[in-house]
């Protein structure tokens, strides 16, 4: 980046499919729009890398409307502050700016969810996101042999992706249970392009076994993962792998929208009719508004840009289409809820907190999260408890608390460099 | 590899995919010991990436001198300098 300070009528946080949907529609109403984003491309996580190959059809169109919009793409750029209505501090390579804007829209996806057992600290287990993240960002699995585990539809997903670029996967163990996959699988029936998605999916995968009502309870090896220990039922048994790729659905993120006032509902980001949060002026659109995938993201999207570019006839076109999409959002929710036995997950030795090194033991000794972190840390490292939060709200019911920026943390060198002067005494309110 | 560019880790060569992130880089640079971790813990405890996504911070290094990186979300780029804090 080379100016300090930026100013645009519609500015879009997360380029993931909801914000480049969002800017494409925003920028065909003729405004100044751009997207901040923290990753080298745009494309979320779930077209991470699609921009360079073909291999990911629906994207396509929306990379192409997107480079045929006015909209500017700020990479590798992250907002961490908010320092006064209509503004955002951001680090860039290039140091700190500053960008004003009339209206916001908050498209910042959704991690995994990460719960702790012991060994989950070893390298070599990672998120199942996680592991095809890191393919997709050119790391070769070719031979290696990996267990796909955790909860949720991303797990088939993976488990295909990993299988294509040449992984032995092993087994795929979804903690959810048959009856309640049955029950998900027909709402997906209700919609049929969804249908044809994941019958498709299954034949790739024929050939890999998918226990349901199976999850992880610990991980073995020396200085890396050499064996998962599977339970389902009554049955415990270990199964070899080089990697261990592992999550448990997704947790939308809410710390900018936290940041910014926007109230929640149960977890995400209230929005209503036209995206718009509780916030005036701040819409947001995706999974921080309920975890409901790439078409509900998509329709979001696309009507929180129209609403913020002031043309709400286009958007309240799309309603019908995302009230379908809804629909598959709330079956997902119920298919995949975490079952009681992932409580007793963790052994008192388990660190927690991954920054901190904080056991569950240390933080039994506490009764809320302002304790615990005073005591323990926990929660207080360099991730400021993006996950220890969901598995300590998991496993101890503690609910997280506000947020306070820099909701990243910013390095003193990039803040000595390319200050705007208008933002010169909010920075240095927040170094002292 | 085709298309692929040098960069170094911990002053030594390794030669990466192009488009490939620095966390890939630290990774091939330790193919040949069993344990691919990048980082050790408060405690001592060797760690790899976990969210490869720019949440869990597991995969911080120094890149062009600039401290506690995250190599997940920066591209390889020729002569890139990555060190790992072990």
């Amino acid at each position: 980046m080379t100016s300090a300070s930026r100013n645009f009528d519609v500015l879009i946080v997360g380029a993931g499919p909801a914000g480049m949907a969002a800017a494409c529609c925003a920028s065909e109403n003729g405004l100044r729009v751009a997207i901040v984003d923290n990753n080298p491309q745009p494309g979320g996580q779930i077209w991470r890398g699609a921009s360079q190959s073909s291999a990911v059809p629906e994207a396509a169109p929306w990379y192409k409307k997107l480079a045929a919009s006015r909209a500017q793409v700020l990479s590798g750029t992250e907002a961490y502050d908010h320092p006064a209505p209509g503004k955002l501090l951001a680090s860039s390579p290039g140091g700190v700016c500053e960008i004003s804007y009339a209206k916001l829209i908050l498209c910042t996806g959704a991690r995994e969810r990460f719960l702790p057992f012991p060994g989950w600290t070893l390298p070599n287990v990672i998120g199942a996101g996680g592991l095809q993240a890191l393919v997709k960002s050119g790391f070769s699995i070719a031979g290696k042999k990996i267990v796909v585990a955790g909860s949720g539809p991303l797990l088939l997903a993976v488990a295909a992706y990993l299988r294509e670029h040449g992984g032995d996967v092993r087994l795929i163990a979804e903690q959810s249970s048959w009856p309640r996959l049955i029950r998900f699988g027909l709402a997906l029936a209700f919609q049929k392009e969804k249908l044809a998605q994941s019958f498709a999916l299954k034949c790739q995968l024929a050939g890999i076994p998918y226990k349901a009502g199976c999850w992880p309870v610990a991980a073995e090896g020396n200085g890396r993962v050499e064996s998962v220990t599977l339970r389902s039922g009554n049955k415990t048994w270990k199964e070899a792998c080089d990697y261990l790729a592992c999550g448990f659905f997704l947790v939308p993120n809410v710390e900018l929208p936290l940041l910014l006032g926007c109230e929640l509902r149960a977890g995400f980001v209230r929005v209503d009719d036209f995206q718009q949060t509780t916030i005036p002026e701040v819409y947001c659109a995706g999974e921080p508004t309920g975890i409901g995938g790439l078409d509900l993201s998509l329709v979001e999207g696309q009507i929180a840009g129209h609403a913020a570019a002031g043309n709400r006839e286009a958007a309240r076109k799309l309603f019908r289409e995302r009230d379908r999409s809804r629909k598959f959002a709330a079956a997902l929710g119920r298919a995949f809820s975490l079952r009681d036995e992932l409580h007793s997950l963790p052994a008192d030795a388990t660190f927690i907190c991954r920054c901190e090194d904080v056991t569950l033991a240390r933080l039994r000794n506490h009764s809320c999260w302002r304790a615990a972190k005073l005591q323990t840390r926990c929660g207080m490292g360099s991730c400021q408890g993006r996950i220890c939060g969901p598995a300590v709200e998991f496993l101890l019911g503690w609910k997280p608390e506000s947020v306070r920026p820099p909701i990243y943390p910013v390095s003193v060198s990039s803040l000595a460099k390319n200050i705007s002067i208008e933002s010169q005494s909010s920075l240095q309110e927040e170094l002292r | 590899m085709p298309d692929a560019i040098s960069v170094t880790v911990n002053g030594t060569a390794v030669r990466v995919p192009l488009n490939s992130t620095a966390l890939v880089a630290i990774l091939m640079s330790r193919a040949s010991s069993p344990a691919r971790f990048v980082r050790r813990s408060l405690s001592g405890e060797p760690r790899g990436p976990l969210c490869a996504m720019g949440i869990c911070f597991e995969c911080r290094a120094t890149i062009n001198n600039q401290r506690h990186s995250r190599t997940c979300l920066i591209l390889c780029a020729p002569g890139m300098d990555i060190r790992t804090d072990d």
